[in-house]
Order: C-alpha cells, then structure tokens, then sequence
C-alpha cells in the first residue's frame, strides 16, 4: 500500500546510503547528504539504517499515508504535522491510514530525512534506490518525487516504538557560524602562504549555488597563486591543473574567487585544483547548511580527521543504543 | 481587514523584479488577487515565485531587493 504524494515541495527525492563502488566510472555514491539523519530516521522506525526514505531540501512534502506506519523526520527542523497538528522531528511517530503528513515552515537547517517503516521499495539501480538525476539512476524513474506519485513501502519490521525520540545530544546541526575542518591536500602548495593563510581566516558564506553536487561559499578575499610554467594539457588559468580525480569534500576554487565542496552527487574528476579536503566527519553538516550561513573553514591534520571520524561513529552508535 | 503576512517559505534572496531590467512585479498600494506573483526566491540556482495566499492592497514590503531572506520571514504585508 503506497504513500501518495500530494505536493513535493522544491525538491524532494528518494536516498538511502547511496551506491558507492562506481566512482571511478563517473557515477557518484550519492545518497543522503545528511547520512546520520538518514540514519536515525531509519532506526526510529525500525528499518535497516541503509533503507530507502526521502530528503526535502527547505520545503517539505505532502504525504497522503493509505495504510497506517510509523514515520520520523530527523535532520533540518522541519516541524511534521499529521493532519494539521504539529509533531516532534527525530521521534517515531505514528500515522493512521487516511492520515496526511506535511510540513510547517523550515525553522533551521536544509535538509528533512522522512523515513517510513518498511522503507520506500522502488526498484533499486546499481544497488541503491538512492535519486541521482543528472545520471537519471534510481528514484521514481531516475528523477525527483513529484506530486500525483505512489511511493511504494517495503514490509515493516513492526519493531518501531512510536514516542521514542533520539536523545538531544546525539542531534547534529551547524551553529550560527559553520565550522567546516578542512585537511589540506595534494594542490594546496599551488597557493601563496598568504592565500593558504587568508583561506583559513576569512569568513565565508554559502552562495545560492549550493546543490546535492557541490556548495559554493563566497565573501572570503580572492585566493593568489604561486607563479608556475602551465603544465601539459592543463588549461590556462593558474587555478586549472592537468586533469585529475575529485574526491568527495574536496574543495575546488576556480580561478582563487569562490571555494566549491564537492558533495554526494560530485563529478569525479575535472581540471581544477583542490586546496584540501572537508574532512568526512563534516560532510554531513554541509547537507544542513541554508544559503547566507556564515561558514569557517578549519585547518586540520590527518590525526585530527580520523579522530573525528571515530567520534562520529560513536554517536551513531549511541543513537542505536538510545532507540534500542 | 486585519494585515495579512506573506511569507516566503525559503531561505535565499530575495527579488521584487523578475528581472534586473523590469518593474517590479508589485509595487506599494497595488491591489493583488490570490495567485499574483509577488516576488522571486532564488535559491540552488533556481528562481521560485512567491504567489499572493489571498486577495488585498500591499501595504510593504519589510524586505528590500536583492536581500537574504530566511523560510517564514514576512516579505510582504497586504491589508
């Protein structure tokens, strides 16, 4: 029994964990931006945590339930309403068949994880039913979800606990100011001390071009390069290098004016330089950012990344222990 | 007829023309009728128009042109 779409917002699609594996044939992991919402709206409603669910970027859907389920919405406060009345985000919630979920205005961050129980059970492309449009891969026919859709749900697991919240201090959100660790990298002696000073100083903020495959930040002062002979098959700008691959996070700055973070749904390789790397721990945050968010960026080492990264899988392990 | 608050229900900037070179789509005074175009959002490299919920006269506009504005901030007031 589906959920039928009512309105979708200004995008909402269809992500699980994405499909890595691909990569290096063009084809990016995708997935949630937000992988620890994803996540926990997953386990609240009692699903694998690599089920299929939806992210809303601002807006969030209409969703007409035909059959009763448990739902959550964990990331972005993006306040649920079941049939008009007002709901807590990351907690389990019980939907009646009949029932419409939608959404108030966005109170913080960007992104809503919907998770339903049983999951949304769409065909899966190449492992994942995880939305990547440009490449017209899984989703509802390799696109967006838009209104007069039937979302179909897998079987539920009927081990969700509605009333049970996520613990507040296992919720991630950027501050008022974003603190975005960055681990510089192969390129970053192509800037000037001073620029690879300037970068870490200035405030930036992020531009309205900031999508699923990469964040623009602009408002820093322009980046300078040191002087070099231009190598063979690079193009001519001193930011611009022989072709090479783009990791997930790496932070483009065509020409020195505006840093780019590649995100789930990057190209793979391309001939710009890259300054470094947001480091894996912050990605996530990168997915709640709203446009005008004044961002640092901060300097780290490789032994501060991947302790990060093992706090980061201490809290999701801490939320599992939490919903039980 | 109490005051009736129009909101844009997404962060970006805000825009009054639909483009550089045109008027406005409504200026101060205007009388609009439920479905009018107010005023652009543009966000994620795309424009969304900001319709008119109900019918009124526009008495402001809090936000100026080409300004950030946040989801559920007031970019007009009709009367």
């Amino acid at each position: 029994m589906p959920i039928n779409v009512i309105s979708s917002g200004i995008m909402t699609t269809i992500q699980d964990l994405g499909r890595p594996g691909y990569y290096h044939l063009g084809i990016p992991m995708g997935g949630a931006m937000d992988r620890l919402a994803m996540r926990a709206a997953n386990l609240l409603v009692g699903n694998p945590e690599d089920a299929a669910g939806l992210e809303s970027v601002f807006v969030g859907p209409e969703l007409e339930f035909t059959e009763d389920a448990t739902v959550a919405v964990c990331g972005a406060e993006l306040p649920p309403r079941i049939d008009g009345e007002e709901q807590p985000t990351w907690t389990a919630l019980s939907v009646k068949r009949g029932q419409v979920l939608s959404f108030d205005f966005l109170k913080a961050g960007a992104r809503a994880y919907i998770a339903v129980s049983g999951g949304i059970d769409t065909p899966p492309h190449l492992g994942s039913r995880a939305t990547y449009a440009i490449g017209a891969l899984g989703g509802v026919d390799g696109r967006a979800v838009q209104p007069g859709d039937s979302l179909p749900l897998g079987k539920a697991s009927g081990t969700a606990r509605p009333g049970t919240s996520v613990p507040m201090e296992c919720r991630r959100l950027p501050g008022a100011t974003a603190k975005l660790r960055v681990l510089p990298g192969l390129y970053w002696h192509r800037l000037t001390e001073d620029a690879q000073r300037r970068f870490f100083e200035d405030t930036w903020k992020v531009a309205n071009e900031a999508d699923r495959m990469g964040y623009r930040f602009q408002g820093g002062r322009p980046l300078d390069f040191v002087p070099r002979e231009q190598p063979f098959s690079a193009g001519s700008d001193p930011s611009n290098i022989t072709d090479a691959c783009y990791p997930y996070g790496s932070v483009q700055v065509p020409s020195g004016q505006e840093p780019i973070v590649l995100h789930r749904d990057a190209v793979s390789g391309g001939g710009y330089f890259m300054l470094g790397t947001v480091i894996s721990a912050d990605m996530d945050l990168i997915g709640q950012l709203q446009p005008n968010t004044p961002t640092q960026f901060v300097k780290v080492d490789m032994e501060t990344a991947l302790a990060a990264r093992q706090e980061r899988n201490t809290l999701i392990t801490a939320i599992r222990k939490a919903i039980g | 007829m109490a005051k009736h608050e129009i909101k844009s229900p997404i962060p970006g900037t805000f825009f009054r023309k639909p483009s550089p070179d045109e008027p406005p789509f409504k200026e101060r005074g205007d009388k609009v009728a439920k479905g009018d175009t107010i005023a652009l959002v543009e966000v994620m490299k795309t424009f969304h128009e900001i319709k008119a919920d109900v019918e009124g006269t526009i008495v402001s506009f809090p936000v100026e042109d080409g300004e950030p504005v946040t989801a559920g901030l007031t970019i007009a007031e009709l009367d």
